[in-house]
């Protein structure tokens, strides 16, 4: 996909750049806030990651610009300031999601893949299906092979969130916050003793694993048949 | 600027002139108002007692005739006081009488009013005198004067006026006195405190106000300087020790990463050594910037910005969402985590913050209630959130080996890690945070014991 990057570090510009590129995206660099904004209006892009702290034009401004002019395309904001209010800023600004800075790439490739998807349909389907696991959003119910599974309310949405981002690797902080409400760096593995535990309840007894983990960079479901 | 301009901006200066005129008015306005009464009264009193005279001559004339007021005003003449009589025919010559050289155009005037007039008297001294007399005609073109002498309203007009002139004079001493007062001994103070200010501003921080033990203001300012100059220094010392700790408490990681890549650098060129030592570059990365970013966190609590927003919240679920969290990392660890709420439990604060507390509270629960010589069966982490009167109390209790006393105080400094959890990672900020974020929210963190083991407690102002 096409993504426009927009960070004034050269060294990190590149790296990401090169990165981006292996992963099989398109990526268009520019190295300033008004070089980004012309960028963003002259080509169409999935997914547009904006630094906060620019040259010539702040992150923010270009945001809130873009989307004056009606440019709805998916927006990531990079930013050194991590607290919850520079996040609350950032989002209101008209950003889709914010990543504090340093980040590991696999969270920022995960993240952008999340929210180049978020734009296509498909958002309000009630039924949630990855291979013979079935999820029911309406009547909170879990299937597996026809069979119910119990799950816990957390558990529900846990298992939601993985489901409507199925065959994308979702990370361990993504997951925190979507479906915790956490900012937080809650110090211990708390996420992984969670998966184990849905894993437990959707795979065990099943020949076919449905939730892999994603090494360096966090979980996804797939079906492997398809 | 000129002497004299700095000496006028000083506030001794300023304060003994606001002086000095207010009390020069007052003073003025005072003297001035009992001057006049006085006069008024002696004035009244004077043309009184001529009204007399001459209600006792007339009876006289009335009786006797006009030898009958001659005789009696020879004889009341010759009476030493301050009455003047005179008798006079038409053309102004003197019949009868104590006064000489009474001006001739007075003896016409017709008027009742008393006049105010110099005089001479015939016998004792020949200056001249001042007197209120009255003219009255009688027959025969005959003219009567009767007066009273009123050099003594003269004399107590000149004694006010060199009383005012002396009371002025004794207000600028005044005046002067008290700037000197102000400005030696109380000004100095001030100037004390600012000499002491700059000594600290040039870094000397052990420098402290002169208490004089007065009780008075400047000894109140000095105390509370004092107690800020105090405050100030323990800030200061404990920045210092925490910029120590970081020294060693972040430079230790970077030198290890440092020194493993140095490694790997200098061995043998084979991928699966140098994968080995960048994945666990990465590793030492991510810890240091979780430690920064708790350092962080923790400077920004403190300074007093609330880090997203604070709201209405009801604490229970705070607690139940944290709980339930941590509650399969509990049952991996193979410890019991029990959960007592009361419902609800209404508070101003941040969700966010006050559950990364409690993570780390139920988090370091987890972790070090195993780490005692004889670890309890079952180990147990008890969580509770009640209401207190006015406030909403949290504690986390664990059955594990506890924290001695004497040791209480000191985990929650910064970077303070017992040797024991050691092995345990984590960067020693956890209570550091916790004791933050309670303070963040006029609440308060302490430390007890379970018996056995190690009771935090939790306490915040509850809402309304």
């Amino acid at each position: 996909m096409r993504i426009l990057l927009v960070e004034d570090d050269r060294e990190t510009a590149a790296y990401l750049v090169k990165a981006l590129k292996e992963a099989g995206h398109v990526p268009d660099h520019a190295a300033d806030g008004e070089e980004g904004s012309f960028l963003a209006e002259a080509n169409r892009y999935d997914v547009m990651v904006v630094d906060r702290m620019l040259p010539k034009k702040d992150g923010l401004t270009l945001v809130a610009e873009a989307r004056g002019k009606g440019n709805d395309t998916p927006v990531l904001i990079l930013s050194a300031l991590g607290q919850v209010d520079d996040r609350v800023t950032g989002l209101r600004a008209g950003g889709d999601d914010y990543l504090a800075k340093p980040y590991a790439f696999s969270e920022l490739l995960a993240r952008i893949e999340v929210l180049a998807r978020r734009r296509k349909p498909g958002e309000a389907e009630t039924l949630l299906r990855v291979g013979d696991l079935e999820l029911d959003r309406l009547s909170h119910t879990v299937r597996r092979a026809q069979t119910p599974i119990p799950l816990q309310p957390r558990e529900f949405r846990l298992l939601e969130y993985l489901m409507k981002h199925a065959g994308q690797v979702v990370t361990r902080t993504m997951l925190l916050e979507n479906v915790w409400d956490y900012h937080f760096d809650p110090q211990t593995n708390v996420i992984d003793v969670h998966i184990s535990r849905l894993r437990s309840k959707v795979d065990k007894g099943f020949s076919e694993t449905l939730v892999h983990t994603v090494r360096g960079a966090g979980y996804m479901i797939r079906d492997s048949h398809r | 600027m000129t002497a004299i301009a700095k000496v006028v901006r000083t506030t001794a200066f300023k304060l003994a002139a606001t002086y000095f005129v207010v009390f020069t008015v007052f003073a003025v306005v005072f003297v001035g108002w009992i001057s006049r009464e006085t006069d008024r009264i002696l004035t009244q009193q004077v043309q009184d007692s001529i009204e007399a005279e001459i209600g006792v001559l007339a009876d006289e004339g009335l009786s006797k005739g006009l030898t009958g007021i001659v005789a009696a005003i020879e004889q009341r003449s010759r009476v030493p006081g301050a009455s003047l009589y005179v008798i006079a025919d038409a053309s102004g010559n003197v019949v009868a009488g104590n006064v000489t050289e009474v001006p001739s155009a007075l003896l016409q005037r017709s008027g009742l009013d008393p006049v105010t007039i110099p005089y001479k008297r015939l016998e004792g001294d020949s200056t001249r005198h001042l007197a209120m007399v009255r003219v009255l005609p009688l027959p025969n073109g005959l003219r009567m004067l009767v007066g009273r002498d009123v050099s003594d309203i003269e004399r107590i007009r000149v004694v006010v006026a060199k009383a005012m002139m002396i009371g002025v004079g004794l207000l600028i001493a005044l005046a002067l006195l008290s700037w000197f007062f102000v400005s030696r001994r109380v000004l100095k103070r001030i100037d004390q405190v600012s000499a002491t200010s700059r000594r600290i501003m040039d870094g000397d921080l052990s420098g402290r106000l002169e208490v004089t033990g007065t009780g008075d203001e400047f000894d109140r300012l000095a105390a509370s300087l004092n107690a800020m100059l105090d405050r100030i220094e323990a800030l200061l010392s404990g920045l210092k020790e925490v910029s120590d700790n970081i020294a060693h408490d972040l430079k230790t990681p970077l030198t290890r990463l440092r020194t493993r890549v140095e490694a790997a650098l200098a061995g043998p060129e084979r991928t699966d050594e140098y994968r080995a030592a960048l994945e666990a570059t990465i590793e030492d990365s991510d810890q240091l910037i979780r430690t920064f970013n708790a350092l962080l966190m923790i400077a920004r609590i403190e300074a007093g910005s609330p880090d997203g927003a604070m709201a209405s919240i009801n604490l229970a679920r705070v607690v139940a969402d944290v709980a339930e969290f941590y509650e399969p990392v509990a049952e991996e660890a193979e410890v019991y985590l029990a959960l007592s709420l009361e419902e609800p439990l209404p508070m101003i604060g941040s969700r966010e913050l006050i559950s990364q507390a409690l993570g780390n509270l139920v988090d370091n629960a987890i972790k070090y209630v195993k780490t005692g010589d004889a670890p309890p069966t079952p180990a147990r982490v008890e969580v509770t959130a009640r209401r207190e009167g006015g406030d909403i109390v949290i504690q986390v209790a664990d059955n594990g080996p506890g924290i001695p006393v004497s040791e209480r105080e000191r985990v929650l400094e910064r970077f303070v890690r017992l040797e024991k959890s050691r092995s345990q990672p984590g960067s020693g900020l956890g209570l550091s945070l916790v004791d933050a974020v309670a303070r963040l929210h006029h609440g308060n963190l302490s430390l007890g014991d379970a018996e056995p083991g190690l009771v935090v407690t939790l306490r915040f102002p509850a809402e309304g």
